[in-house]
């Protein structure tokens, strides 16, 4: 046997027991779920039949898909840019050698150690309208009351708030790791040029930390499809499916309506969403991230 | 024997075992599943009764399994039905009835009713209970933790508002008009406090069903196969509904929250609120001024929907275990236990032989408000309750809830919620 | 997709020309003390509702009683005790096999040049973007088939092979030096003990800071433990909590946040005494 054979058997030796359990809890699902996406729900007394597109033309038809495809996109759109701007900004103070710098970096990261079933409740406290701490604090400035969770124009914002607020900790831990790594040479040198704090920051400091941002862009993009934990405490996906994201109405579709083929269904769509993602990653912002 | 006398002594309770039939439970362990939807040490007085069941029946032994709220008790009870090993008998919503069964995944008990005892004990339940655990003709699920909706004021607040504090509203013209007095505006117009508050977050259905009684709707057909959500009382009550909050503005805006509305009551942010009677207890716990309970108001009639659990029995169970599993189900319903499972939890007891009994008496004597429920059973309707129910009762949420923060007109909303309803309920028919 | 590389952190006592000074730092520390008491304000409340009596969770007076109430009345009204068993061997289980799983797996993809290899890297990466919670019904429905429906490895299962903690190994394996691996093999080491002896110390820092990361998550995790757990035998706090806080008669705040803070205690407590070893080794672990 030639070297390379022994490679490739202790390789995939190597690989096996990984693989394995990837392809059993991730591939072969997300195959099942393609296929089952062209049957029918097994019943009782009706097994499951082969009814070709039908499932994707009730999902075409189904106006809570396309409320919780926009409102998905929203929740997206709402978190991912504020939760990594927020959590680069919170590095950069907490790089610098502010007063209680170590406070202040523990309160940042709590989010993060809390479980989000449970601050839903808490939250939930702040929303809530007359007494709600939301409401106690608008009441004191003179403002208006507000229904946060009970309204449909703010109901999505509330939910997209609560996930920024989770997720901008997390996020800030690689960015400080990241801002510790950069040389102080590089500081020195960009003073010596007489650049200031902002150019320093735009000019170096950011593009260095592109791998990061690509990081924490990709943990971003699949907690916004991901994170439905505190739907369950706080809307439970309404006021009129105003909060059900898509992870959530495929939980209601599969485990509360038992329709599994029409979940696998969905869940096709949020695979081939994430696939779309991914591509587009990257694809356009491989280029331009600035690698060493 | 007289049933009352029977059922006396544990130890007659214990001879219970060797009742023909019973001869089939020996040594079956059931499983058993429930859900804890009110506070209190539920979890402990199920285990109490379990230990009391054991040692009354030795051979049977029992397992209960606390399993969530009623949504996630169903879905594990189904999960667990279709992949194998179901619980022998759960407590689930009774509205689950059409949904069990087209699973195939309950028996009826009418195979397990044989003596004359047996007949007796069916027979005793309220009726109100028993609509939504009869269908063609069987009963398929027997009533344990039922309850339904009542009012609670604020007599406090009634008197400040000079209200006759112990006079609830009768009519729903009369809670509109006790709504109006009680809304407090401070001086730049916002409200400090409501005059009334329906829960609509979650399952807004169900209260929107007692507007519905009152306004002498019905929701749906005894078979379960067709709704009525565009008919035009339905129409009716919840446009009623919305005037309290857009028109009146006597209730909160946008959807109010089921969680947080006992609070709200405690807080006084709210004089008169509408939740379940399992609430009692609570309210009666933590609220630190004299409240009252009482039937909700009437529009062309009285009325209410049923709520709560029935047990139900599992198809996959072998026969002894379904057998083990009917007598237990028949010891835990017997009055003196249901009148002291009413006592401890607020729930509604189960027969009128409960309300009869020292205990319950006693109970109603110290704390009337406890039997206002009871009362209200006489003009209870079965909850809302499909084949495909939580789809079909989530178009009538989705509905309510877009009538509710104003983005469809109430006519709409309903039309749409039919539409919905009949789409998914066509292939029942 | 190219990852980032560990480095060597070049901590030096030169002082940063862009450090802010002043007027800037306090404008700076002001700004960044508003935010963290923004941030910090949820578990503040629950340590205040905790803390006082039920009357007090929407009443924030200075001269309110304390009390240990709450966490009395939560830890009588549901088993926590095994809740906390039962998670406590869920992140155990969990992280023992990712890194186990990992490890081998990224070694292969590091240092084998092997025929398939970076077709298997693809399909491994894929499970970056198609994570578990996305699969919920079909991973329900396999789980089921093997009967292993409310039980702790049911949790464990679907997450014990980690794309995320495969590439980072791997990353981090591909900055050993190659002559450290040829100087092991001359000594007549195995591959394995060469894994073992030279790439698993210098990967010390990327295992704890995964380690961490992998620990937060599960014990937090909840809508598939919510799915596969049916008994208080298997059901990890999460859950726990959920079917705790969730009735009929209304949301109780004081004993809800007595539940969170005593819920997540162990985590605080952890972050609070390590934060300083927690941040340097997601730096040398190069996960920026």
């Amino acid at each position: 046997m030639n070297s390379r054979a022994t490679a490739t058997i202790h390789g995939w030796l190597l690989l096996l027991p990984a693989m394995a359990c990837l392809a059993l809890f991730t591939h072969w699902p997300a195959v099942a779920s393609f296929i089952e996406s062209f049957y029918s729900t097994p019943r009782a007394r009706r097994p499951a039949r082969f009814i070709g597109l039908d499932n994707y033309q009730q999902m075409l038809a189904d106006p809570i898909f396309w409320k919780a495809m926009s409102n998905n996109l929203w929740f997206a759109i709402g978190t991912i840019p504020a939760s990594i701007a927020l959590a680069l900004l919170m590095a950069v103070w907490v790089n610098d050698k502010i007063v209680g710098r170590t406070w202040v970096r523990m309160a940042f990261f709590t989010p993060t150690i809390l479980p989000m079933i449970a601050v839903a409740n808490i939250w939930l406290f702040f929303f809530t309208p007359q007494y709600g701490l939301l409401e106690q604090i608008v009441g004191f400035f003179g403002g208006r009351s507000t229904n946060w969770l009970g309204s449909q124009d703010t109901a999505l914002y509330a939910i997209t708030i609560v996930a920024i607020w989770k997720e901008a900790g997390f996020f800030m831990i690689f960015y400080l790791a990241a801002l510790q790594a950069l040389p102080p040479s590089l500081g020195e040198a960009a003073a010596i040029e007489g650049a200031s704090r902002w150019t320093y920051f735009r000019r170096i400091q950011f593009p260095l930390l592109m791998p990061t941002t690509l990081f924490v862009l990709i943990n971003a993009v699949i907690n916004a499809f991901r994170m439905v934990d505190h739907i369950f405490v706080m809307t439970r996906g309404g006021p009129d499916n105003a909060t059900t994201l898509l992870l959530f109405y495929i939980y209601q579709v599969g485990f509360s309506f038992w329709d599994t083929a029409y979940a696998a269904t969905l869940t096709c769509v949020l695979l081939a969403l994430l696939a779309l993602v991914a591509f587009v990653q990257y694809g356009i912002l491989e280029r331009r991230t600035h690698y060493r | 024997m007289d049933r009352r006398e029977f059922l006396g002594g544990t130890a007659a309770i214990a001879g219970a075992a060797a009742l023909p039939g019973s001869a089939l439970a020996q040594s079956a362990e059931i499983s058993f599943f429930y859900p804890v939807a009110v506070g209190g040490p539920i979890t402990k007085l199920i285990d109490t009764y379990a230990a009391d069941f054991e040692k009354a029946n030795p051979s049977i032994k029992l397992k209960p399994i606390y399993a969530g709220t009623y949504q996630e008790t169903i879905v594990k009870a189904l999960t667990a039905h279709k992949s194998g090993t179901p619980p022998v008998t759960s407590v689930l919503l009774s509205t689950d009835m059409f949904t069990l069964i087209d699973e195939e995944a309950i028996v009826p008990f009418d195979d397990f009713i044989k003596t004359e005892d047996d007949k007796k004990w069916l027979a005793g339940f309220y009726p109100g209970f028993m609509e939504n655990s009869q269908t063609g003709g069987k009963t398929w699920g027997i009533p344990f933790q039922r309850s339904t909706i009542v009012l609670y004021w604020n007599k406090e607040l009634f008197k400040e508002a000079g209200l006759d504090p112990e006079k609830p509203p009768q009519t729903w013209a009369e809670h509109l008009e006790f709504a109006q007095k009680l809304t407090k505006r401070d001086a730049s117009g916002n409200v400090t406090q409501w005059g009334t508050q329906i829960p609509s977050s979650g399952f807004p259905y169900w209260l929107f069903q007692a507007l519905t009684t009152e306004a002498d709707a019905l929701l749906m057909n005894p078979a379960g196969d067709t709704t009525y959500y565009d008919k035009p009382g339905v129409v009716e009550a919840l446009q009623y509904w919305i005037d309290l909050s857009q028109k009146h503005k006597v209730h909160p805006p946008g959807i109010v929250e089921w969680g947080t509305t006992p609070k709200d009551f405690f807080e006084k942010k709210v004089a008169m609120i509408w939740t379940t009677t399992g609430n009692l207890t609570n309210v009666r716990s933590n609220a630190k001024f004299p409240f009252g309970v009482a039937m909700l108001p009437s529009h062309k009639r009285r009325g209410s929907p049923t709520g709560g659990g029935n047990f139900y029995i599992s198809k996959k169970a072998t026969p002894a275990q379904q057998q083990a599993a009917f007598q237990f189900i028949k010891w835990i319903t017997q009055p003196e236990r249901a009148a002291q499972w009413s006592i401890d939890t607020g729930y509604v007891a189960v027969s009128k032989a409960a309300y009869e009994t020292e205990a319950m008496k006693k109970y109603v004597v110290d704390f009337p408000p406890a039997a206002v429920a009871r009362d209200q059973l006489e003009f209870a309707v079965a909850e809302l309750s499909t084949h495909e129910n939580q789809r079909v009762t989530k178009a009538l949420n989705d509905g309510l809830q877009a009538a509710l923060t104003g983005t469809k007109p109430a006519q709409k909303a309903m039309e749409d919620a039919q539409a919905e309803a009949e789409r998914i309920l066509k292939p029942y028919r | 997709m190219s990852a980032p590389t560990a480095q060597p952190a070049t901590h030096s006592s030169r002082t940063d020309p862009y450090a802010p000074k002043g007027l800037s730092l306090t404008l700076e520390s002001t700004g960044a003390i508003l935010l963290a008491i923004l941030w910090v304000l949820p578990l503040a409340y629950a340590v205040w509702a905790a803390f006082h009596p039920a009357e007090y969770t929407t009443r924030f007076e200075l001269t309110a009683p304390l009390t240990l109430d709450n966490f009395t009345r939560a830890w009588a009204a549901a088993p926590f005790a095994r809740y906390f068993l039962n998670t406590f061997i869920l992140v155990t289980m969990i992280l023992a096999f990712q890194i186990v799983l990992g490890t081998l797996a990224a070694y292969a993809l590091a240092r084998q040049d092997f025929w398939g290899r970076d077709v298997a890297f693809a399909l491994i990466l894929a499970q970056l973007m198609i994570m578990p919670d996305a699969l919920i019904v079909e991973n329900y429905r396999t789980l089921a088939k093997v009967n292993l429906i409310d039980t702790i490895p049911a949790i464990a299962l679907p997450y014990i092979a980690s794309a995320f903690g495969i590439f980072l190994l791997r990353q981090t394996f591909k900055t050993v030096p190659k002559e450290l691996d040829d100087a092991a093999r001359v000594e007549g080491a195995s591959p394995l003990q060469v894994l073992m002896k030279v790439y698993v110390p210098l990967a010390k820092p990327t295992y704890i800071a995964y380690g961490l990361v992998s620990v937060s998550y599960h014990w937090n995790n909840f809508l598939w433990p919510l799915l596969v757990t049916n008994s208080v035998e298997s059901r990890p706090l999460t859950v726990g909590l959920q079917v705790f806080s969730s009735s009929d008669q209304g949301i109780d705040w004081a004993v809800i946040c007595a539940a969170t803070l005593m819920t997540s205690a162990p985590l605080l407590v952890g972050f609070l005494l390590f934060q300083r070893q927690f941040v340097q080794s997601f730096m040398r672990a190069g996960i920026k």
